[in-house]
């Protein structure tokens, strides 16, 4: 599964059908599940980001909470400083992190592997600390915070939740699908040249160094806009909160969504928003369970033993399965 | 009276008490839910003590039966608490879990300041009684601004200027360094201790280092206020960090006024494993509102003895040495209080029972410190003692110092 | 001048911690070629292994061997039982695994053992012959006792035959399995072998830090800066950029401006500017690439 998947009748049907069983969703559920829905796209946007980078383009991070802290921050920053409005700040933080990410990607150029995990990691670690930096307390509330009101509701009848969930759902819908037209680009094949064979690549021609700063700003800007959604459904930005555990989290449901597709990245978003509250109902049938983040773990191992290729590729292989079972 | 106007009148008015009680989310006839965010796992993990007692606390209450209320009905407590592992998002989408899904009729002694900031606005905005928290941040009692919320303990920020004071009075030409975690509940302190010195404070305050929470030692730090020539050091560190402080002081030979946060003032948590003999070397200070569960001038009053049977039958295995078990159990004993008096069960109901506290004595706290909450002072607990450790326990000194005028 | 000694040799007794940990995560990652994550968390639970030793009434010295001991054998089971199904696994889907024991062994801990902060014994006698006001004996042993771990790895790695095969099988599994060395086993025993090392340096830091279940967490993040900052291709390396670490930061703290507030940051700034001029770290090798 090293390539998007073409555009079958089966696969389109199946994405509509997904897509519109999305927008009936919140009118089955309570606006907490909405919430929580909300907050499993925002973090599908930024584990989508890292697929980009890490899956298509064979680059690490384990530091896209520094990226999802910029974009959350911006938005927070410009709505509380600037006046803006919610959407417009989306579009301020997707800016400022594709910036961010992009500037960060041409040191990273020169790191390899193991190397670069590690620049990415002492991003993630140095994020909080530059947050709560006195010198910078006046825009980014220091230790206090910002608070974020949640963006009124577009349509009148619909709650809050359910206005950002749609907003959510349409910006996750957008980047899908403008990902899938990278990867199916020239830019997208030279992405993941780079990622297969990085010498052969240059040796084609390819501009290695343009290629991989820009994917990494997409990746970034990615995170960004994920990390914009997630502070609308909070409604509080805090620098602690945005420490090294997110981007193992992020890594993490890249990972278990299935870290090489497009669609892995929901799975991934619902896996870490969803999962963690399961393990709290496990722990709590015996006494002699462990906690819940014990729980979790146990979870994460089992998971990655049965769909070594993330809940999307268990999903592809199920398919391929099914469809040679009534082939023959 | 006609049997069918007895029949209506009759099914009128059971209809009427049933949709009364029924009014608020989260109370029945029989059961009150109430919430609880605590840290369970993480790096503030060791509060999660605090949610276990309550946890105790109730259970005990609810297996005798349940609590008789204010209104006459008697009802069993679910205290239902969720892990947020200190994490400010984490607290929102467990606290949303606990109003929107599990239906808590308020929430109670939640715990951190960067997560209760983070509802803050929530629980006021949708109405649900947030009570007793579990901080002491000095932004809890705003009744004008946030009518829902109220604190617990006495503030940070007052404490910091207890001890400003008496830094001021006691030391001749203070050369003062400061340690504290760089977040809310750091800065809190320290913001609070500098107003105090007021202009004075760039003059002397020599030396002032953040350590961070996932830091693995502050000994770099002590090293360096040392250095300063500091003749005071303000200790603004959770247990781990203070007992580090504290033996490196030792080890150094570094002699300050030590002045403890309240935070890490317990015996068994913070004084023992920093070693008794180097605490009190130190000459440790700190200002106190609870009673440390391990000094022996306590052991023959009322509340000490009622918390130690409890915590016998309830548990056993509780470290005495830790003061979280003492502060859980006056949480709870000030719950039960408002509860017991309480008529009203709809939620402004229980917030006016909150704000109508009268001088209450908790059982684990110093003699003369009274909870008195109305409704202009949402700070239930503002008065504290300084004292100072001799080895074996805090001795208390002065005048309990008393900060009701905010 | 007092401050600056004081610092350093502060830092080098930290430092020698981060070696520790360090030394453990590359013999993971030369034996495995990936980073163990959870490499803190296992010395965390060694040492609480030897805690509780200590609660039965266990002198010092032997709580730690045995617990050390215990931590080997440990090792090897987590290596046979939950690393094995994903050995030929995508480096994430390891990475994955690490994290998810990392997340057991935290919870686990704090569950048995409760998150309030326990006080460790030194191994080393208070009233040692040497004392001095820059340093006390603790952390002489700490850097002593490392210095020594070190000088064992090399010599086992050099001289041995067990050794020779483990760095065979890490260089070249396929050759190595032709000439009869297995693979697997060396895998296992690798990770025995670091989870012995990881819980010496557990029970060398917990004097200084405090035992509890996060105890680990601050140290492992400067281990693994360490261990990429002196070259994860050679032991020797990892421990040397383990003390300079330790250094560092307590320099930065000092003599940066603004340094006290963004220690971490600019420890991290400095190592990645150091990668970008010696990428393989500073006493690494620099694999060259075969097209």
């Amino acid at each position: 599964m090293t390539r998007p998947n073409r555009i079958t009748p089966a696969l389109l049907i199946g994405f509509l059908a997904a897509v519109g069983f999305a927008v009936i969703l919140p009118h089955l559920v309570s606006n907490f599940t909405t919430y929580q829905l909300t907050l499993a796209m925002s973090w599908g946007v930024a584990m989508l980001g890292l697929n980009v980078l890490t899956g298509y383009n064979g680059q690490f991070s384990i530091g896209h909470s520094a990226f999802f802290a910029a974009g959350a921050y911006g938005a927070a920053i410009m709505i509380e400083h600037a006046g803006w409005g919610p959407y417009e700040a989306i579009a301020a933080a997707a800016g400022f992190s594709f910036i961010f990410g992009f500037l960060f990607g041409l040191p990273a150029l020169r790191l390899e592997g193991l190397y670069l995990a590690l620049a990415t990691f002492g991003l993630a670690v140095a994020t909080p600390q530059l947050l709560k930096f006195d010198a910078f307390e006046d825009w980014t509330g220091g230790v206090q915070g910002i608070f974020v009101p949640k963006p009124a509701p577009l349509l009148e009848g619909l709650s809050a939740d359910q206005s950002l969930y749609y907003v959510a759902l349409a910006i996750m819908v957008f980047l899908m699908v403008i990902t899938w037209c990278i990867l199916h680009s020239r830019s997208g094949r030279a992405m993941m040249a780079i990622r297969d064979n990085p010498i052969a690549a240059r040796t084609m021609g390819i501009n290695l160094p343009l290629v991989k700063t820009t994917t990494f700003g997409i990746s970034a800007m990615f995170a960004g806009i994920g990390g914009a959604l997630f502070t609308y459904s909070s409604e509080f930005v805090s620098p602690d909160a945005f420490n090294f555990f997110i981007a193992v989290y992020i890594l993490v449901g890249s990972v278990i969504g299935g870290i090489v597709s497009i669609p892995g990245a929901i799975f991934g978003g619902l896996f870490v928003v969803f999962m963690p509250h399961v393990a709290e109902d496990v722990s709590n049938i015996y006494t002699f369970i462990p906690p819940p983040w014990a729980v979790f773990g146990v979870f994460l191992i089992l998971v990655i033993y049965f769909v070594p290729f993330g809940i999307w590729g268990g999903i592809e292989r199920l398919a391929a399965w099914t469809k040679r079972k009534m082939a023959g | 009276m006609r049997l069918t106007t007895l029949m209506a009148t009759t099914a009128a008015a059971v209809l009427f008490a049933a949709s009364a009680s029924a009014q608020t989310v989260g109370v029945t006839d029989d059961t009150i839910k109430i919430g609880n965010t605590s840290p369970y796992s993480g790096p503030a993990s060791s509060y999660g003590v605090i949610g276990k007692t309550h946890q105790a606390y109730w259970k005990a209450i609810n297996e005798a039966g349940g609590l008789k209320m204010g209104d006459g009905k008697t009802r069993k407590v679910e205290i239902i608490s969720l892990d947020d592992g200190y994490s400010p998002p984490k607290t929102v989408e467990q606290v949303r879990k606990l109003v929107e899904q599990e239906g808590v009729a308020m929430t109670f002694n939640t715990l951190g300041t960067p997560t209760n900031s983070a509802i803050h606005r929530y629980m006021n905005a949708k109405k649900v009684p947030h009570l007793f928290l579990a901080t002491g941040a000095s932004k809890w009692g705003h009744p004008d601004k946030f009518p829902w919320t109220m604190g617990f303990q006495p503030t940070y920020d007052v404490e910091g200027a207890i001890y400003a004071a008496y830094a001021l009075k006691n030391v001749e030409n203070p050369k003062i360094a400061i340690l504290f975690q760089n977040d809310d509940y750091g800065k809190d302190y320290r913001d609070g201790f500098l107003k105090a010195l007021g202009d004075k404070a760039d003059k002397l305050v020599v030396k002032m280092l953040p350590y961070e929470v996932t830091d693995p030692t502050v000994d770099a730090q002590v090293l360096e206020m040392a250095a300063s020539g500091a003749n005071v050091f303000f200790n603004v560190t959770i247990p781990k960090f203070a007992a580090q402080a504290i033996k490196k002081a030792c080890e150094i030979d570094w002699k300050p006024l030590h002045l403890l946060n309240n935070v890490s003032s317990s015996v068994g948590a913070t004084l023992k494993p920093a070693g008794l003999e180097c605490s009190k070397s130190q000459g440790l200070i700190t200002a106190q509102w609870l009673k440390d569960p391990t000094d022996p001038q306590w052991a023959d009053t009322d509340g000490f003895k009622e918390w130690s049977a409890w915590m016998d039958k309830n548990m056993p295995d509780g470290d005495r040495g830790d003061v979280n078990y003492a502060f859980g159990y006056n949480a709870s004993t000030l719950l039960k209080h408002v509860l017991e008096n309480c008529a009203d069960f709809s939620r402004p109901g229980i917030m006016a029972c909150a704000a109508n506290i009268k001088d209450f004595e908790l059982p684990m706290t110093l003699p003369g410190i009274k909870v008195n909450t109305s409704p202009t002072d949402f700070y239930p607990v503002q008065a504290e003692q300084l004292s100072k450790f001799n080895g074996e326990k805090w001795v208390l000194f002065g005048e309990i110092i008393d900060a009701s005028s905010h | 001048m007092d401050l600056f000694f004081q610092l350093t040799l502060a830092g080098l007794a930290i430092g020698s911690v981060y070696a520790c940990v360090a030394l453990a995560v590359v013999m993971i990652y030369q034996a495995t070629d990936h980073f163990n994550f959870a490499q803190g968390e296992m010395a965390m639970f060694s040492t609480f292994i030897a805690f509780t030793f200590l609660t039965f009434g266990a002198p010092v010295w032997l709580a730690a061997v045995g617990a050390i001991a215990l931590s080997f054998i440990a090792g090897l089971i987590i290596e046979r039982v939950v690393i094995k199904p994903v050995e030929n696994a995508p480096v994430l889907n390891q990475i994955i695994v690490f994290i998810g024991l990392l997340m057991i062994l935290n919870n686990v801990a704090g569950w048995i053992w409760e998150f309030t902060i326990k006080p460790f014994p030194s191994l080393f006698p208070a009233d040692w012959g040497f004392h001095s006001d820059l340093i006390g004996p603790h952390h002489i042993g700490v850097i002593g006792l490392t210095l020594i771990v070190l000088l064992a790895i090399y010599l086992f790695f050099r001289f041995t035959r067990v050794g020779l095969a483990m760095r065979a099988a890490a260089a070249n599994p396929d050759s190595a399995r032709l000439v009869g060395v297995s693979v697997s086993w060396m895998l296992a025993l690798g990770w025995g072998l670091a989870a012995g090392v990881g819980a010496i340096g557990g029970i060398l830091v917990a004097p200084i830090v405090y035992l509890d279940p996060n105890m680990m967490s601050g140290v492992l993040l400067y281990a693994f800066a360490g261990a990429l900052l002196g070259g994860v291709s050679s032991p020797f390396g990892a421990a040397m950029g383990g003390l300079i670490i330790g250094v560092l930061e307590n320099w930065v703290g000092q003599y940066v401006p603004g340094g006290s507030e963004l220690k971490l940051t600019f420890a991290l700034a400095i190592i990645v500017i150091v990668l970008l001029f010696k990428p393989a770290g500073i006493f690494g090798r620099v694999v060259v690439k075969r097209v």
